[in-house]
Order: C-alpha cells, then structure tokens, then sequence
C-alpha cells in the first residue's frame, strides 16, 4: 500500500487513519493499534515540522505486511537531518519555540519494533519501522 | 461561569482562578497548533492561575500533546499555579507514563476532584 499525500497537518490525522485501517486485517489489540498509530503520527510529524519547515512539499507513505509484521516507510524531500544521533536523543529538539517536546523518536523506538532512520541534508528523510502484530 | 465551544473539537470553563480546558479530539500537532495560542489567550486575559486538562473524549495522543501540556505547566507555575490533567484513558495514560509527565502533573479521576485538589469551589464565576 503507497499514499502520497501534501505536508499540511490535517494528513497527520489521515496518515494514521489509513495505517490502522491498512492493519486491521492483522487482528491488532487495542494497544497494538495505539502503538502504531502514535509512531506514524510521529514520523508524519517530523516530516511537516523539520522536513518542511511547515512549508509545501509531498510525504510517502508506503505500509507492506509480512506474515504478522508491520513495515512502515515514511518519506519526505525536504530539509534531511544534520546530525541522526542528536536527533534521536529523548527530549532534544531543535524547536522549543514551537514547543516540541523532543520526544518524537523515542516514541517510534519505544512503540515499534524496530527503527531505521536515514537521511541527508537538504535532501530527505527516510523513516523505516517495524512491529509484530499479536507476538 | 464563563465557556465557549471552540471551532474544533474543545471547550472551556472557568471557575474562579481555574481553567478547565476539555479536549474532545485527537490531540497530535494539528490540533496542538490550535489549542495552545486559545489556552494562553485565556491564561493571559483573566486571573488564572491553574489549568485542568480533561481527556473523558481523547482517544488519541501523540508527544505533540506532551509539548502543550509542558508548555501550559511552564507558564502557570511562573504564577504560581498548578497544571492538572483528568479523565485519563488507557492510551493517553501509557504516552504520559513513557514521557514522565507525571513527575510534574497531577492526575485526577474527574475535573471536579482536580478543583477540588486546588480547592476552588465547583461553581459559577460570574
């Protein structure tokens, strides 16, 4: 399943409400469900406020299923990240102004099973997770 | 009591020096946006000096909240106030444990025992 959608932050919603449809096929728990759909809000997110700078620009989402595992890739071309380690630190932001709590990532990690994040400056970013429904 | 339905998905109350704000939609960045500069408005025009956050109808959370709530909690403890949240389901339960929120806000069953908390009689201001 691919959905390209514009950077505007009404898709966060649509982006998370098309995952859990895609996923129910797979029988999630309640909490399973919250899960996913916390990482991809998360990562939709990232992309509309750092990729973007809350500018235009386009966001893939591609979902696949692989027996009972979830895989989610989430792209942006915008501003990439300068430095992938910092980023992922708990609680750094590089926009308190605007009140990011700098825990995007540690949710990604904590709610998936897996975290694969790649990027380069000036060209995109690039988020790959996964998770085990009902293991 | 003073109150407003606001275009999307919130209301408020205010009892004396409280401000009770109940979220009725997913709270992620798009909603956040919203919330936070109508919050402060009403923080910033009156006396208030507390804030309550309800979530009886938030299914949904994400650390765009964590960041609304922190930031309310920065401004009202420069007045001296408390910031209080209620009505915590499962899931918004489980994003506030994992981002240690609690360590600085006080979780209530219902607005009413957060007032009660803050003892600020559950009744009229105007």
């Amino acid at each position: 399943m691919k959905v390209i959608f514009e950077s505007c932050s009404e898709n966060e919603a649509f982006a998370r409400t098309v995952v859990a449809a895609y996923i129910t096929r797979l029988n999630p728990t309640l909490e399973e469900m919250s899960d996913v759909k916390t990482a991809v809000s998360e990562a939709v997110t990232n992309s509309i406020i750092h990729g973007y700078r809350c500018g235009d620009g386009t966001i893939e989402m591609e979902c696949n299923i692989h027996n009972n595992e979830i895989e989610i890739i989430i792209e942006d071309f915008g501003a990439g990240i300068e430095d992938i380690e910092k980023a992922m630190e708990p609680l750094y932001t590089t926009r308190p102004e605007w009140e990011r709590s700098g825990m995007g990532f540690a949710f990604m990690e904590a709610f998936m099973d897996e975290l694969c994040v790649k990027s380069e400056p000036e060209k995109g970013t690039k988020i790959s997770m996964k998770k085990k429904i009902g293991s | 009591m003073l109150g407003e339905e606001f275009p999307i998905g919130f209301h408020y109350e205010i009892y004396r020096n409280c401000l009770i704000v109940y979220i009725t939609q997913d709270l992620d960045h798009h909603a956040v946006t919203f919330l936070r500069e109508r919050s402060d408005k009403l923080i910033d025009a009156g006396d208030v000096k507390h804030v309550v956050f309800d979530f009886k109808d938030v299914d949904f959370m994400d650390s765009s909240g964590i960041g609304l709530i922190m930031g309310r909690y920065r401004k009202v403890m420069f007045l001296g106030g408390r910031a209080l949240v209620s009505n915590v389901g499962r899931s918004v339960d489980r994003i506030f444990k994992i981002s240690g929120l609690y360590k600085i806000i006080e979780k209530y069953d219902t607005p009413e025992e957060a007032l009660k908390a803050l003892e600020v009689k559950h009744e009229s201001y105007i």
